[in-house]
C-alpha cells in the first residue's frame, strides 16, 4: 500500500520545485519591471549643471559672468535638528518656515535630497558651513547664476530664470526639467541653445537609507557637463554706459549700429532696471515689483515700441520716388499750405530743399505721382495698384515686418497695404485724398526705433543693410553668427540717388538741428516728431558719421520732450561723439541733455 | 565492527557533494549580501559575516568527521536521552536566553551562542524515528497517531514559547514523514482541502461565492453517490461545516495580531502596504526580479548590497542569488535541492530498518520545508517566516543543524550493511 507513497513524495518535490521556477522565470524573466524599480531605487540620477556661457562686448569686457550661489538640500530621514532656537538662528529661518519645508521635503521623498533653502548668499553660505556637520541630512548644492558687473544693457542682455510649465511642453528636445533655468528674454533667450552648454549626468548609487555608495558601474555612464559657448555681443560697453547715462530719467530708446556690418553698438530702452535684480532669490519679487511700475521698465522700447516714423520718413519717399523716376533732384513743388500744414521757408523747392526745409506739401504732391501713375483709369483701382507697388518698395527698407534682430518680441510696426484700406474703407471707396497722410510718415505708419535706426544705416550704406544684430562672435569667432547677419540685403534703390539724399541730410542739420552739429565730424541726420495724441510729442533724431566714411548709424527717441532738434538729436550727437572720439568736447550739451529740460 | 563502520566507499558521495555545493555557493552569496565596493575586505576576513561563515563551514566538517567516525548505534541508542536534553534547554532558553528582538531564542556564554530550537530538530527527528521504529507502530490506528503527534507537539509548544512561529511551523512539515509511514490518505485529503478552501476564502472578497460553489459541489457528490441516508447526510454535514468555517475564517484572521493578518493579506495584493509589511517582500521580488535570465554578475548587485532587502544575508539570501545570477542561477541552485531531496528519498527507501528510514524521511521534511518556504517566500508566493535556507543562509546554528540533521543520516546511510534487516 505505501509502495507508490515514496513516488508521490518524489512526485511532490519535483511540483515544488517546478512551481518555485515557474514563478521566478515569471518575475525574472518575463517581467521587466523590477529591473526598472531596483534602477529607480538604487541609481540615482545626479544632473551636473554646466557652466552657462559668459557675455562680453564688442572689445572684449565681461558683461555677463556666472556667481556660485549656494541651495541648502535635505534629506529628511537623515535630518536631525537637535537644539531648534540654534538652528533657526543659525539658518535665519521662523520654525514655521522650518516645519513647512521639512514636511514638503519629507512629503516629496523621506530618502531623497529635496531643496531646503534656496540660493543662500555666499556669506550666508560662509557663515554657515562649519556648522553643516552638526546637522545630519543637510548638505549645499552649488549651482551659479548670472551677475553683472556693470548694471547696465538689461534689456538687450536679457535675463534668466525658471522654466515655465508652457516652455517645457513645447520643448520637443527633452533636454529641459522642471526648475532648470534658461533664457526667457533678450540674448539669453535667443542664444539659449549656444550659452546654456551640455548638462553632465553622473549615476550613484545609493542604499536604502540614501547614503551615497559610489559611482555606478565605475562611472561607465557618467557624462561630464560641457560649458556653454562664450559670446561677445557687438555692444560697445563705454557707449552703453554712456547712453544709459544720458537717458536716465527719460523714457525712450536709443539704437546705435554698425552701418558696414549691422552689428548693434548700443541699444537702450528706458527706463532701465539694474539686471542684478533679476537674479538669484530675489527674482520672483523683484519681478512683480518692476512689472507693476507705470514706466514699464521691463517693456523693451527699442523693439517694441511703435511710432509714427514723422518727416523722417520723407527720405524713404524722396528715395523712391528718384527710384521710380518720378522725382529728380530738379523736382519742384510749390509749398502749397492748402494741401497740408507746413512751416514758413522759401517756396517752390527742389528735392534738396524739400528734405532740408521738410516741407510737408512737397511730399503730399510727390507721393500722388508715385501712388497715381495712371496705370488703371479708374482712380481707385489706380491708387491700390500704387499703394501697394510703394509698400514693396517701403518693405524692402526693413519696414512692416520684423528685422529678425537676435531677440525675441520684435514688433513689425506697420506698412497699410490696399487689402487694409479695403477693408477699412470697403474695394473701391478709398483714394490718395484717403491716405495722403502716409506721404508725411503719418497715418497708420508705424515703426520701431530699431527699423529707424536700421533706416539711418540704410541711408549710410547708399542702399543697403545687414539685419541688425547683438552677436559679434561666438567663442571668439565671428564667422560662427548666424548666417542671416552675414548677408546684405539691398533696398532696392541705385546707390547715386543717395549721394543727394546725404548732402540734404547733412545740410539739414544746419536748419532744424543745430545742436547736433560738430566740428570735427560730419554727421548726416534728420529730425523726427512723432506725434503723440496724449501728451507731448516724442523727439526723434536719426543721424549717421561720419558722413563720408559712416562708422555708426543711431536713432533716438525721447518721449514727451518735443521737438526732434532737441533732446533726441542732441543725445544722438553726443552718443556719435563718444563712439568716434571716445571723449566729450561739449560738456555744455552734456548738461543740457542730463538736465532734461526739453518743453520751453 | 568498529573496523568496517567507516567505510568511505559506502558513504553517499553525491549527496555528500551536493551539500558542499550548496554551502559554497551559500557562502559565496554571503560574501556578495555583504560586499561593499567601497571597502575593499577579502571574502575571509572575518569582520564580515562571510569570513564569520567560513569559521562556521570550517567547524560543521569537524562536525561531519565526528559524525562519520562514531558507531552508527550510537544515534539510536542516544535517541531519547537527546531529545530530553534538548527539551530541557529549549525549557530553559527563556530563562538564561538573550533577548533580541522581543524573542528569547539563543543560549550561551559571551558570543558564542546556539539556538535551541534549530538543534531540537534533528533531536526530534531521531525522536520520532525511535518511537515510531517499534514493529506494532501503526499510523493508521488513533492511539499511535496521538503518540507521534505527542513527540513532535513537546518541541513546538516550547518553540512557541519562546516565541519563534517560523521554527515551529517546520516541525509540520513531519506530515511528509508520517504519509510515508502510513497515515491515512483521508487525512491529506482533507488537509489539501482545508488549504484551498482558506486561500480562497482569504483570496475572494465574497464568502458567498464560495459558499454557493462548496453547495453545488456537495449536490454533485450527492447525485453521483449511493444516495445512501448516510452518505448524504455526512456529505451535507460536511458541505455546511466548510461554509461555516469559510466563515468563521475571517473573524479568525481578524483576532489575529495586525502585523500577522497583514503577513497573510500581502500575499493576495503585495501592494497593500508597500513600505510597511509589503516592503519585504516588494524589495525581495525587486531584487531577484531584477536579475533577468543570467543576472547582474557576481557582486554586481545593487538591491541586495544596498540593504533595500532586508535580512539580506540570512532568510532572504535567496535574493542575492537572485539578483546576481538571474533566473540560470536560481535554476542551478532549485535543482541541486531537488536532486538532494530525490536523493535521500531514494537513500531511505534503501534502508534495512525502519529507525534509519524513518529519520531519513524525517530529514526530507524538514529540509524540503525549509526549501519550499523560504524560497516561496522571497518571491509572494508564501508570508514572511523567518526560516533559514539549508546550508545557504548564514548562521552558526542553522549550519550546524542542518549539517547534523544531513551526516547523522549519511553515516546510517553508510552503516546500512551492516545492521539486520528490521522492517515493520
Amino acid at each position: 500500500m505505501n509502495d507508490q507513497r515514496p513516488v508521490v513524495i518524489i512526485i511532490f518535490v519535483f511540483i515544488v520545485g517546478a512551481v518555485l521556477l515557474t514563478k521566478l522565470f515569471m518575475i525574472q524573466v518575463m517581467d521587466d519591471s523590477f529591473m526598472k524599480r531596483a534602477e529607480r531605487n538604487a541609481i540615482q540620477r545626479i544632473v551636473d549643471h554646466p557652466y552657462r556661457g559668459l557675455v562680453y562686448d564688442r572689445n572684449g569686457k565681461l558683461l555677463v559672468y556666472n556667481n556660485p550661489i549656494f541651495d541648502l538640500m535635505i534629506v529628511p530621514k537623515e535630518f536631525e535638528v537637535g537644539d531648534t532656537t540654534r538652528f533657526l538662528e543659525l539658518f535665519k529661518i521662523s520654525k514655521e518656515q522650518l516645519i513647512e519645508s521639512y514636511q514638503a521635503a519629507r512629503n516629496y521623498s523621506p530618502v531623497k535630497p529635496s531643496t531646503f533653502i534656496k540660493q543662500i548668499s555666499t556669506n550666508d553660505f560662509a557663515r554657515i558651513q562649519d556648522f553643516l556637520i552638526d546637522y545630519p541630512g543637510l548638505f549645499i548644492m552649488t549651482r551659479s547664476v548670472r551677475s553683472y558687473p556693470n548694471p547696465i544693457a538689461s534689456h538687450a542682455l536679457g535675463y534668466i530664470g525658471e522654466i515655465s510649465g508652457r516652455q517645457l511642453e513645447r520643448d520637443s528636445s527633452g533636454y529641459y526639467v522642471q526648475g532648470d533655468y534658461v533664457g526667457l528674454s533678450g540674448m539669453e533667450r535667443f542664444y539659449e541653445d549656444q550659452l546654456r552648454g551640455q548638462k553632465g549626468v553622473k549615476y550613484k548609487m545609493v542604499n536604502v537609507r540614501g547614503i551615497d555608495k559610489g559611482p555606478f558601474k565605475d562611472g561607465e555612464y557618467d557624462t561630464a557637463s560641457v560649458a556653454g559657448h562664450n559670446i561677445n555681443s557687438s555692444i560697445d560697453m563705454e557707449l552703453q554706459k554712456y547712453g544709459e547715462m544720458l537717458m536716465m530719467g527719460k523714457t525712450g530708446s536709443v539704437v546705435a549700429i554698425e552701418p558696414k556690418t549691422g552689428e548693434i553698438l548700443s541699444m537702450i530702452s528706458a527706463p532701465f532696471y539694474d539686471p542684478n535684480s533679476l537674479t538669484g532669490s530675489d527674482f520672483g519679487k523683484n519681478y512683480t515689483e518692476l512689472n507693476k511700475l507705470e514706466t514699464k521698465p521691463l517693456f523693451n522700447r527699442p523693439i517694441m515700441a511703435t511710432y509714427p516714423p514723422g518727416s523722417i520718413f520723407k527720405i524713404v519717399q524722396s528715395l523712391i520716388g528718384l527710384q521710380e523716376g518720378i522725382l529728380t533732384p530738379e523736382t519742384t513743388f510749390a509749398c502749397n499750405k492748402s494741401l497740408v500744414a507746413c512751416h514758413n521757408h522759401p517756396s517752390p523747392v527742389n528735392l534738396f530743399g524739400a528734405i532740408r526745409n521738410s516741407c510737408n506739401p512737397y511730399y503730399h504732391q510727390a507721393f500722388r505721382q508715385i501712388i497715381n501713375q495712371e496705370v488703371s483709369s479708374n482712380t481707385y483701382k489706380d491708387t491700390e495698384i500704387g499703394l501697394d507697388e510703394w509698400r514693396d518698395h517701403v518693405l524692402k527698407f526693413g519696414l512692416g515686418g520684423q528685422l529678425g534682430v537676435d531677440m525675441p518680441n520684435e514688433k513689425i510696426g506697420d506698412v497699410p497695404s490696399s487689402k487694409y484700406y479695403n477693408r477699412v474703407y470697403g474695394e473701391g471707396r478709398w483714394k490718395y485724398s484717403t491716405i495722403y497722410s502716409l506721404s508725411i510718415g503719418q497715418g497708420e505708419l508705424l515703426v520701431t526705433p530699431l527699423q529707424m535706426a536700421n533706416l539711418a544705416a540704410i541711408f549710410a550704406n547708399k542702399g543697403y543693410y545687414y539685419t541688425p544684430h547683438l552677436i559679434r562672435a561666438i567663442d571668439g569667432d565671428n564667422t560662427k553668427i548666424p548666417a542671416e547677419y552675414q548677408t546684405k540685403h539691398m533696398v532696392g534703390v541705385d546707390a547715386h540717388h543717395f549721394d543727394m539724399v546725404q548732402d540734404a541730410m547733412a545740410e539739414a542739420l544746419y536748419g532744424t538741428a543745430t545742436r547736433a552739429i560738430m566740428k570735427d565730424i560730419q554727421i548726416a541726420g534728420k529730425t523726427g516728431t512723432a506725434q503723440n495724441p496724449h501728451g507731448e510729442d516724442h523727439s526723434v533724431f536719426i543721424a549717421f558719421a561720419p558722413k563720408d566714411n559712416p562708422q555708426i548709424a543711431i536713432a533716438v527717441y525721447v518721449e514727451n520732450a518735443g521737438w526732434g532738434g532737441r533732446a533726441a538729436a542732441s543725445t544722438a550727437s553726443l552718443m556719435i561723439e563718444k563712439y568716434l572720439k571716445d571723449s566729450i568736447s561739449r560738456p555744455a550739451l552734456e548738461e543740457y541733455v542730463l538736465a532734461g529740460n526739453f518743453i520751453y | 565492527m568498529r573496523e568496517t563502520d567507516i567505510n568511505i566507499n559506502r558513504v553517499d558521495w553525491i549527496t555528500v557533494m551536493i551539500y558542499f555545493a550548496l554551502v559554497i555557493i551559500g557562502w559565496f552569496n554571503i560574501y556578495a549580501a555583504v560586499y561593499d565596493g567601497q571597502v575593499d575586505k577579502s571574502i575571509f576576513d572575518t569582520s564580515i559575516n562571510s569570513g564569520i561563515q567560513l569559521v562556521w563551514i570550517g567547524t560543521a566538517v569537524a562536525i561531519i568527521i565526528v559524525i562519520m567516525a562514531a558507531d552508527y548505534r550510537l544515534f539510536e541508542n542516544l535517541a531519547i536521552p537527546i531529545y530530553l536534553v534538548m527539551l530541557v534547554l529549549l525549557l530553559l532558553t527563556p530563562f538564561i536566553g538573550k533577548e533580541v528582538n522581543g524573542q528569547i531564542l539563543t543560549i550561551g556564554v559571551g558570543s558564542f551562542r546556539i539556538q535551541p530550537g534549530e538543534f531540537a530538530k534533528f533531536a526530534t527527528a531521531l525522536a520520532l524515528a525511535k518511537f515510531m521504529e517499534r514493529p506494532t507502530f501503526d499510523l493508521s490506528k488513533t492511539k499511535y497517531q496521538l503518540q507521534a503527534f505527542g513527540v513532535l507537539l513537546l518541541p513546538i509548544i516550547l518553540i512557541i514559547l519562546q516565541p519563534d512561529t517560523g521554527t515551529a511551523m517546520v516541525y509540520f512539515s513531519m506530515f511528509i514523514m508520517f504519509y510515508r509511514e502510513g497515515l491515512p490518505q483521508k487525512y491529506y485529503v482533507l488537509g489539501l482541502g482545508m488549504i484551498t478552501i482558506t486561500l480562497l476564502a482569504l483570496g475572494i472578497e465574497n464568502n458567498l461565492y464560495l459558499a454557493g460553489a462548496i453547495v453545488i459541489i456537495v449536490a454533485i457528490l450527492i447525485l453521483m453517490g449511493k444516495k445512501t441516508p448516510q452518505q448524504i447526510i455526512g456529505f451535507s454535514v460536511i458541505g455546511i461545516a466548510l461554509i461555516a468555517f469559510t466563515y468563521s475564517l475571517d473573524f479568525a484572521v481578524s483576532k489575529l495580531p495586525q502585523h500577522q493578518q497583514n503577513r497573510i493579506m500581502v500575499l493576495f495584493n503585495p501592494d497593500i502596504d508597500p513600505l510597511g509589511v509589503g516592503w519585504n517582500v516588494t524589495q525581495s521580488k525587486i531584487a531577484i526580479g531584477s536579475g533577468g535570465l543570467a543576472g547582474k554578475g557576481y557582486l554586481q548587485g545593487t538591491q541586495t548590497k544596498f540593504d533595500f532587502v532586508p535580512e539580506q544575508h540570512t532568510d532572504f539570501i535567496f535574493c542575492t542569488l537572485g539578483e546576481e545570477f538571474g533566473w540560470l542561477g536560481s535554476l542551478v541552485v532549485i535543482s541541486l535541492f531537488v536532486t538532494l531531496l530525490t536523493r535521500l528519498v531514494f537513500m531511505a527507501e534503501r534502508q534495512k530498518n525502519r529507525f534509519n528510514r524513518i529519520y531519513g524521511y524525517c530529514v526530507i521534511s524538514i529540509l524540503m520545508f525549509h526549501f519550499m518556504i523560504n524560497i516561496a517566500m522571497t518571491i509572494g508566493l508564501f508570508p514572511v517566516v523567518g526560516i533559514p535556507l539549508p546550508f545557504f543562509s548564514y548562521g552558526g546554528s542553522s549550519l550546524w543543524s542542518f549539517t547534523i540533521l544531513l551526516f547523522i543520516f549519511i553515516k546510517m546511510d553508510s552503516a546500512r550493511a551492516l545492521q539486520l534487516g528490521r522492517m515493520g
